[in-house]
């Protein structure tokens, strides 16, 4: 444990960006390739490294583990950790992102340089979110994954990707300014931005309503949870393959970290308070979502709404507050990070042959394609949460914690299983079964480099659809000591509450009271 | 060896699936590498094959010549193609590891059944989280024996029929592949120790189901029944799947034991389900029951199977009729300990098993698809478990699954080798005098229809009889009506399934090209035909006793629950003579009509369509279920989806969101230049409005506290 892992897994990517930036000129093939070359290595060493977090890593403590502290700014200081709840984002990220450099091998022709130093960049960032321990840290961390992003929609990006990234930027930058308001409101009031810290402290409930709602903000604006949800279907349509799987995989997880790292237990009485409304919202977000991917006709809008449906039960298992709810939310957030983003990868693998995402263009792929036909239909079962496959385990344990809390809730959320097969059979049908359209006559089945992208995710799809103990297992101490200051937290804050109306003490007076969370 | 009983067949999928990628993959080969980094390969196709190829397959010329015409089982649409490299490795494979199972499975009966050892083998973890604990585990008792013997015994000869009758087929190594998963997917539903892998299995049947009705995926039809299969049974898994949370919610546990343990428990409880505030065990039985609903093709979810025959024939045997269609019955069966203690439930149970019964033989009078009759008939016949379940006499509902999997299968595989004599014509009024051309076949369907019609010692007569007794002495007040509609459906189910053979088999030949043409079918789809012809026969007798007689206590012990005041199957011995042979009487009626009708006198039938075509077509058009739920469910389903699509993400929330808000910008900074009016009093006007604003937020948010 002597060297700092965390910051190495963090950086290593920046290296790696600076030796493009240093060592490849011009934009010959030449270049072209060293930078490719330079990108997979940076991200497999990346990935490799993080691997020793996994091995060392205590799952038997909630507390943060790995950490790193340095003063730094004078406000904020440089720290890392890690708990069960962040660690597997991390090596979500890291192992995607190889996955993602090898899928712009060949679709990224222009400006293939630039385009690998974003993708690093965008990597240390998200990597950066996950591992941070300061808010401020955090916040530099979780705004400047949005401009790489930004860059790669707007640059890379389909025809219409000018309006797609402002609307990202905009709707996502709406939501963080309410969040950074927020966060110097608690440095006021608590002395500190260290998440460890603060973690503890316990913030009055009259405050704890207002930061809920603008952390909220800014984490339902990434999630995304309906009704701020539109500007995903445009940012994934424009977005080039490896863009829609880092912001399907991994950036729309940031809201349900956020979440989980701040929302639940920094603001615990206004998360009880505030849980209807996420409810509402979530069943709104899978009934209505599902119902409009039954009608698109662009590959990616279908997949993107169908990742809106299927955020939906991340959040409403999060505020379930169950141990089911919220382990379930985790580990579909991660299973979900490997199914959609296989699911874009298999759109770009015909995409990259037709360019067209428009779902009448194809039909009968399996009569040119059989192991691409395969690959999707895996991948489209475990959308629709087959259990075998990891879709399922998340769905199924956020539904049963949910049921526990609330009957009406959970009900609507499981129509959602029905909804999900016909549009997710539907697009199968459409574009792979049929008679062969001519259009297509030509195409060619995936080939070697396709071949080891989809090799692990399909390893992964099954091996945690049958034996999801490393993730479940890995998360479980962390969420459960979150669960019980978060039980701890909202009784006191209803006894309080029945003690004061007892009293009839005016009710200003009993809500500058601080809640002592016991944590 | 339960482990082997059970994954033998996963491995033969395994197996047969990757030959069957293999062998597909050297026929369709992939992107090849470009040769530089820089080559653009996102372009027209490259024109070399590559290196990494599998090799030695053959490649494929498109060579799109129709088939032989005509036919509506699929396999004239096809592109002709050779045979996939490694068929018959794949069939061989599957095959015969399915056949060690089905053999090991009859040892497995012997030794749990008979010699009362009830095994529990436990696997791996699977979902651990908080007090949330799911298994991997195998859990054999009778009620598992027996379910492992149907299952392989039938997966076995259907595997092996396949091997004739998808011999001109060139994707074998994927159809044995689905075949083997199928079964898999069933073992692991039979013997699971818990509901959620109950779960696993049945949407795992759900799943191979899906693959085997859309296998000829270039045929429209297929692919619509496939997914309407799947949807279908989504519906009645939406219950399923609530069943088991309401469970977890009550017991805090999903595993069987702990689940009977507690049940007693919950009696007296209630659960408030949308402010009606429901006995506990009551709505997870329902619940549960919903998916039983939907895989077993009950009424008003019933709709999926008839167009499940689609698929090859052979999966229909498989799947919808002998093993996959009666999980719902397992189910029941297997959760007998709730079910006891739920007698409102135990009502509806046999509402819908008694309605189907006779709806779904409504139906079958008319049909004209050789396959559709027979499906309908497994619908009815599935409704008569439901009956027996209902009335809770388990043991004779799992009497009947038995008996009725060897003659369904035995029908389906008939109809089959019908159809594959015919070429592949499925339409019974181009059939007639077919059984001078294929008299094996003939004989095999004469003793598949005397077993479903219940013709004395039988099969069906024991099986059949047997639920008719327990639906009237049963202690529910549904118990009536059930016997009324399944007396009545007995006759209507002699009377369609004569229908069939007098028409397919016996008259004028309708079609005397085809007719001459007829031809029995090899030896390796007969001898299937043969094993099932005996089971039909001797799958009933024997086994009177353990299943509906003085055995039952002994044989399937702790397997099915049969509560204090449970006496269906003592009082089932004790009923009047008449009304024990009133079934009989049935199907002597029926077979009369049917040969008055279509030997004596084929105009009648013709007639009476034509005078009474509204009836005719109602029945025809299946009481028009079809129509009806397009207009109540999937027309709107897509409306909604399109309004809100439109209207909602794009109009209200782009509208007034981000697309507006940039609008309105751009409207303010041009009108903000006319609002500089220099009036005093205009800025003072806003200044008391901002003001307002803020005082009324200020209170509100405090209001919040």
């Amino acid at each position: 444990m002597a060297w700092p892992v965390l910051s190495v897994v963090t950086f290593l990517p920046v290296l790696g960006a600076l030796l493009i930036m240093l060592m490849v000129r011009g934009n010959g093939p030449f270049a072209k390739g060293t930078a490719r070359w330079i990108a997979l290595w940076t991200t497999l060493v990346t990935f490799a490294v993080s691997l020793v977090l996994v091995r060392r890593f205590d799952m038997s403590s909630p507390e943060f583990q790995f950490t790193e502290k340095h003063d730094w700014l004078g406000v904020a200081s440089y720290h890392l950790g890690v708990d069960g709840i962040s660690l597997p984002f991390i090596i979500l990220t890291t192992a995607l992102m190889p996955l993602c450099i090898l899928a712009s091998w060949t679709s990224i022709q222009k400006r293939v340089k630039e385009y690998m130093i974003a993708f690093l960049m965008l990597e240390a960032l998200m990597i950066g979110t996950f591992a941070a321990l300061d808010l401020v840290l955090f916040y530099l961390f979780f705004e400047g994954g949005l401009i790489p992003m930004f860059l790669i929609i707007g640059i890379w990006g389909g025809p219409r990707r000018v309006y797609a990234s402002f609307k990202f930027f905009l709707y996502t930058f709406a939501g963080s300014v309410l969040m950074l308001l927020a966060i110097m409101a608690m440095y006021w009031q608590a002395g500190t931005t260290d998440i460890t810290v603060l973690l503890r402290h316990g913030f009055p409930a009259g405050m704890q309503y207002w930061a809920w709602l603008a952390f909220f903000a800014s984490f339902a604006v990434k999630m995304p949870m309906w009704p701020v949800h539109t500007w995903l279907p445009d940012a994934h349509v424009e977005a080039p393959t490896a863009g829609s799987v880092i912001l399907a995989a991994i950036l729309l997880k940031m809201g349900g970290y956020g979440f989980l790292r701040f929302s639940l237990p920094m603001f615990p009485v206004a998360s009880d308070y505030f849980a209807p409304l996420v409810w509402t919202m979530s069943v709104i977000a899978i009934v209505y979502t599902s119902l409009v991917a039954l009608m698109q006709e662009d590959v990616k809008k279908l997949i993107a709404y169908s990742s809106v449906a299927h955020m939906g039960y991340v959040t409403m298992g999060i505020f379930a507050a169950t141990h089911q709810g919220v382990s379930g939310a985790v580990f579909q957030m991660i299973s979900h990070g490997i199914v959609s983003g296989a699911l874009f990868l298999c759109v770009g693998v015909v995409y990259d042959r037709m360019h067209t995402r428009e779902i009448a263009f194809y039909g009968g792929l399996a009569h040119r394609m059989p192991v691409f036909a395969f690959v999707f239909m895996l991948f489209t079962m475990a959308n629709v949460g087959l259990p075998g496959t990891s879709g399922f385990v998340g769905e199924f344990l956020s539904l049963i914690g949910t049921f526990k809390v609330n009957i009406p809730v959970a009900t609507f959320a499981t129509l959602g299983v029905i909804f999900s097969a016909a549009y997710a059979l539907w697009l199968y049908r459409k574009m792979v079964f049929g008679t062969l359209k001519p259009a297509v006559e030509g195409i060619r089945d995936m080939g070697l480099r396709e071949a080891v992208i989809f090799a692990p995710l399909v390893v992964l799809t099954i091996l945690f659809g049958v034996w999801p103990k490393p993730v479940l297992d890995m998360s479980s101490a962390s969420v459960a000591q979150l669960l019980d200051g978060y039980g701890k937290a909202v009784k006191t804050a209803k006894d309080e509450g029945t003690k004061a109306a007892a009293a009839k003490a005016p009710t200003v007076e009993a809500s500058v009271i601080p809640v002592s969370a016991t944590r | 060896m339960f482990q082997a009983i059970v994954f033998l067949p996963l491995l033969g999928a395994i197996l047969a699936g990757v030959i069957a990628l293999v062998s597909a993959r050297s026929r369709f080969p992939g992107e090849a590498p470009p040769p530089g980094a820089e080559d653009d390969a996102t372009g027209a196709p490259v024109h070399h094959h590559s290196a990494h190829v599998a090799g030695g397959g053959v490649i494929h010329h498109d060579s799109h010549e129709p088939g032989d015409g005509h036919g509506h089982d699929g396999h004239g649409h096809g592109p002709v193609e050779p045979a996939a490299a490694g068929s018959r490795t794949a069939e061989l494979i599957t095959t015969t590891l399915l056949m060690v199972s089905a053999i090991l499975s009859w040892i497995a009966l012997v030794q749990v059944g008979f010699g009362g050892h009830d095994v529990r083998v436990p696997l791996i973890d699977w979902i651990v989280s908080g007090n949330l604990k799911v298994e991997w585990a195998l859990r054999i008792d009778t009620l598992t024996a027996v379910m492992l013997v149907v299952v392989n015994t039938v997966s076995a000869l259907v595997h092996l029929y396949s091997i004739g009758y998808m011999h001109e087929e060139p994707y074998r190594p994927r159809f044995f592949g689905y075949l083997s998963l199928f079964t898999f997917a069933m073992l692991m539903l039979v013997t699971s120790d818990n509901l959620v892998q109950m779960f696993f299995g049945w949407e795992g049947v759900g799943l191979a189901s899906y693959l085997l009705i859309g296998f000829w995926y270039y045929k429209p039809e297929a692919n619509a029944a496939a997914i309407k299969a799947f949807v279908v049974n989504r519906v009645g898994d939406f219950g399923f799947a609530l069943g088991i949370f309401a469970l977890f919610a009550m017991t805090g546990a999903v595993d069987f034991d702990t689940v009977f343990a507690q049940a007693p428990g919950l009696v007296g409880k209630s659960i408030n389900f949308f402010g009606w505030h429901a006995d506990a065990m009551t709505l997870i039985c329902l619940f549960l029951f919903m998916g039983a609903m939907g895989k077993s093709a009950q009424f008003l979810l019933h709709t999926w199977l008839p167009d499940a025959m689609e698929g090859p024939t052979p999966v229909s045997a498989l799947i919808h009729a002998a093993t996959m269609v009666t999980a719902g019955v397992f189910m029941v069966a297997r959760l007998s300990p709730l079910f006891e203690l739920a007698p409102h439930a135990q009502a509806f149970v046999m509402f819908i098993g008694a309605t189907t019964a006779i709806f779904a033989a409504t139906i079958g009078l008319v049909q004209n698809d050789i396959k559709r009759i027979v499906a309908y008939s497994t619908c009815s016949q599935l409704g008569y478990m439901f009956v027996a379940m209902g009335a809770g006499a388990y043991s004779v509902g799992m009497f009947h699954l038995f008996t009725h999997a060897f003659f369904k299968a035995l029908l389906f595989l008939g109809s089959g080798s019908v159809i594959h004599a015919m070429h592949h014509e499925q339409d019974i009024r181009k059939m007639g005098g077919l059984k001078d051309r294929i008299p094996f076949t003939y004989i095999v369907m004469l003793i598949g229809t005397l077993a479903l019609t219940g013709f004395p010692l039988t099969a069906g007569y024991f099986s059949k009889d047997a639920i008719i007794e327990s639906a009237f002495v049963a202690n529910n007040p549904m118990a009536l009506y059930a016997f009324v509609c399944t007396v009545a459906a007995a006759l209507l189910t002699s009377f369609y399934s004569w229908r069939l053979v007098f028409k397919t088999f016996h008259g004028a030949p309708h079609d005397v090209k085809h007719w001459k043409e007829a031809h029995e079918s090899p030896m390796v789809m007969l001898v299937p035909l043969a094993v099932l012809a005996a089971g039909s026969i001797l799958a009933g007798f024997p086994f009177k006793e353990i299943f509906a007689g003085h055995g039952v206590e002994h044989f399937f012990r702790e397997s099915l629950k049969f509560g204090p005041n449970n006496k269906v199957l003592e009082e089932m011995h004790h009923i009047p003579m008449q009304i024990g042979l009133l079934p009989t009487v049935m199907m002597v009626i029926g077979f009369i009509v049917a040969w008055y009708f279509y030997i004596r006198k084929p105009q009648i039938p013709v007639e009476l369509a034509r005078q009474h075509e509204v009836l005719y077509k109602f029945l025809l058009n299946k009481w028009y279920f079809d129509e009806i739920y397009d207009v109540i469910f999937v027309r709107p389903a897509k409306w909604i989806g399109y309004s809100l699509w439109k209207k909602g993400d794009g109009w209200l929330i782009d509208g007034f969101g981000p697309d507006g808000v940039s609008a309105r910008v751009l409207d303010v900074t041009r009108s903000v230049v006319r609002l500089q009016t220099g009036y005093l009093y205009h800025y003072a006007f806003a200044m008391l409005i901002g003001a307002a604003l803020f005082i009324t937020w200020f209170m509100f948010s405090a209001g919040i506290h």
